[in-house]
């Protein structure tokens, strides 16, 4: 009797153990399956920003910046980011003195105004101003891309299913259509888009956009690197979020033990 | 929480304010001396846990405030303003928005326990019916919450919800109309969902004040069921209670910055980041993880008003619960019975929080159906009868003895056993 009791307790301890773990699984578990749709599997590439010390690669985000200007800034803005942005810590790590020469050089000028007459002009880009964007407005933004939205860039790294791998597996995914799968006008075949047919022609090709640091000119370089950069453009602060988090980690984990032995020294003339 | 001064204080100014207001004394006796059960295991440490993140929650949400935009055309890069440019914003962001996935673990992890343990039966049937009021609270702020940032997600969930109330008969549309303050969601919407974000924490708090009153008028329920018998049964709250819940808040908060630091996104939904666009529904309108259990019961129903119907009857079955529960005993440690049906509603919600996530056909809804009508069966019909059929474990006489017939082998050897293991009994 006594016997079955014990065992009582102890199942009921196992299965109060298996509640917390039930309760932290589902909630785990609960959001990969939301938005998992039909699409291709997506390539996995070793970033250098993964994993808890993850860093962004400052050579790839300047080479992503390059390829970004040349080959995307055309029809994709970068609404939320400032020039200033590209010197700040954590990110490319690009001099003020480089980043003044960039915006001055960026393809397009910026709206100012008005002026002393009430008029609106546009001027070269100064550090402090936001990345100036190809269109007016959506309107006309879909009536140079046969009805398509280029979206912003600013944020769509974590606005995609898979981030920077589904940016680079998308970039390197184009391919002929199979013959089954009948393409609508203007639209490329594309497995990694949902529905396999994006509005974007395939925008990069070898040789494209000449790097001077001797990285491969290859449409797999720019990929990575244009999904590192939109990476950094979307989450700026990543570096310091996990060194901070290191630092915390660190401090609850001894916090924890010196409460465990507290709490053990104390409870250990009680029955409980 | 009334009454007067019953302590002398040596302090003269601590005296003084005591003999006038018995703030002091009031504290001492229910937050220092407070006479707690002894044999209180982690599942006892939840309650610690989600007061401090209802503090976190406010902490944050507080200055959270100071820097967002409750505006359809700004709302969206007013988050992205305090993600960027704000000190420490993406700290705030991170914290609020995972301290409210945290928040709903640690509160369903405090009501199972609740259920396994019978902490709704008699003499605390108020205060398990207060817990039921502030989990509904939590629900409507979390859900509004999610609203702010006025992504896809933000806009489309707001939009699923409140048209919930469309289906009640008669009134349904002008109610719905009215909750919008317009004819779709839209900017008046996003203005009182933020006054109500901003509200309702601390209409939570006053309600917790009520729900800590009314724990502190019997005391804690404790593993064995059996009502606190003598001073031998139970350790003043500080410092034994405050260390172990301590000890808890720390390694649950060790999870928490887990995926505040390093997967910060992991429980959202990546639809949130594109802006709120009316035109453009996303494929899969989800809600958070927490609301999928209740998402599942409202898509079982092939009817819009019985399934909202069910969904809130899911919440307002709780209400009923301690008269529901038929059997004198409390703890599930001495019903067989009892205990096998609440793993099996365990896994039953856990499964339609799974389905939740799923889209609503074929065999999903047939799963959901199945699954909700166990849901309902479990309360209506299995826990009245089982009170009636099953037959109980012996309880044992007190706290006292059912601790020392833990943790040893057992019978007479009990009393040896402790003496002679004490590494065993922490």
């Amino acid at each position: 009797m006594r016997q079955s009791k014990n065992n009582i307790m102890n199942l009921s301890r196992l299965a109060a153990a298996a509640i917390a773990g039930a309760a932290l699984t589902g909630a785990i578990a609960a959001s990969p399956v939301l938005a998992a749709g039909e699409q291709h599997a997506l390539k996995d590439v070793a970033f250098s920003f993964e994993g808890p010390f993850g860093t962004f690669d400052r050579g790839q985000l300047q080479r992503g910046y390059k390829v970004y200007v040349e080959v995307c800034a055309g029809c994709h803005s970068l609404d939320l980011l400032a020039f200033r942005n590209l010197s700040q810590e954590g990110g490319p790590d690009f001099t003020p003195a480089q980043v003044r020469v960039l915006a001055e050089e960026f393809p397009r000028e910026v709206l100012d105004g008005p002026d002393a007459f009430g008029d609106m002009f546009e001027r070269p880009g100064k550090a402090s101003d936001h990345f100036p964007p190809p269109f007016a407005n959506e309107a006309a933004a879909r009536a140079s891309n046969n009805g398509a939205y280029p979206p912003d860039f600013s944020v769509l790294a974590k606005a995609r299913h898979g981030g920077a791998d589904y940016i680079y597996s998308l970039l390197t995914g184009y391919d002929e259509a199979p013959a089954h799968v009948e393409m609508r006008e203007g639209m490329a075949y594309n497995p990694y888009f949902p529905g396999g047919q994006i509005a974007m022609a395939q925008p990069l090709s070898d040789e494209v956009v000449e790097y001077t640091d001797g990285s491969p000119m290859t449409v797999e370089q720019y990929s990575k690197d244009i999904a590192a950069f939109m990476m950094w453009a979307a989450e700026p602060k990543l570096e310091e979020r996990k060194r901070i988090g290191f630092q915390v980690m660190v401090f609850l984990v001894v916090l924890a033990g010196l409460l465990y032995f507290t709490k053990q020294k104390l409870w250990r003339d009680v029955d409980h | 929480m009334s009454g007067h001064s019953t302590i002398h204080f040596k302090n003269p100014v601590v005296r003084w304010i005591d003999t006038r207001l018995p703030v002091i004394s009031a504290m001492k006796v229910n937050a220092l001396d407070f006479p707690t059960p002894k044999n209180l295991n982690y599942f006892w440490t939840f309650g610690g846990i989600l007061t401090l993140f209802l503090g976190i929650q406010i902490v944050t949400g507080i200055v959270l405030a100071m820097h967002y935009t409750a505006n359809v055309g700004l709302a969206f890069n007013s988050v992205e303003h305090i993600m960027r440019d704000v000190n420490y914003g993406w700290l705030l962001r991170y914290m609020h928005a995972n301290g409210a996935s945290f928040f709903f673990i640690a509160v369903y992890i405090h009501i199972f326990r609740g259920l396994y343990y019978g902490s709704y039966k008699a003499p605390r049937e108020l205060l398990w019916m207060i817990g039921v009021v502030i989990l509904l609270i939590m629900m409507a702020t979390a859900f509004m919450g999610y609203v702010l940032p006025w992504g896809q997600m933000s806009f489309w969930g707001a939009t699923v919800i409140t048209n919930l109330f469309s289906a009640i008969p008669l009134v349904g549309t002008p109610i719905v109309e009215w909750l919008w303050g317009g004819f779709a969601v839209g900017n008046p919407t996003l203005n009182r969902f933020y006054s109500l974000h901003y509200l309702l924490p601390f209409v939570l708090a006053a309600v917790v004040f009520l729900h800590i009153w009314a724990l502190h008028v019997p005391g804690n329920n404790n593993p064995s069921g059996v009502e606190v018998k003598s001073d031998k049964d139970t350790v003043p709250f500080h410092p034994y209670y405050t260390v172990k819940d301590s000890l808890a808040i720390v390694v649950f908060l060790l999870f928490y910055a887990a995926f505040v630091f390093y997967m910060p996104n992991y429980l959202g939904h990546t639809d949130n980041y594109i802006p709120a666009n009316p035109l453009v529904t996303p494929a899969h309108i989800v809600p958070e993880w927490y609301f999928l259990p209740f998402y599942a019961i409202l898509r079982a129903i092939p009817d819009k008003l019985g399934g909202v119907i069910a969904m809130f009857a899911a919440i307002g079955v709780l209400f009923i619960l301690p008269w529901l529960d038929t059997s004198r005993v409390k703890s599930a440690a001495f019903r067989p019975l009892y205990r096998q049906f609440f793993w099996i509603l365990v896994l039953v919600c856990i499964g339609l929080g799974y389905l939740g996530a799923k889209p609503a056909e074929g065999g999903y809804v047939i799963a959901s159906r199945i699954l909700t009508a166990y849901y309902f069966l479990h309360f209506l019909v299995i826990l009245p009868l089982l009170g009636i059929f099953e037959k109980t474990r012996p309880l044992p006489a007190s706290i006292s003895e059912s601790v020392l017939s833990k943790g040893s082998g057992g019978g007479a050897a009990a009393a040896a056993g402790a003496a002679s293991a004490p590494e065993n009994r922490g």
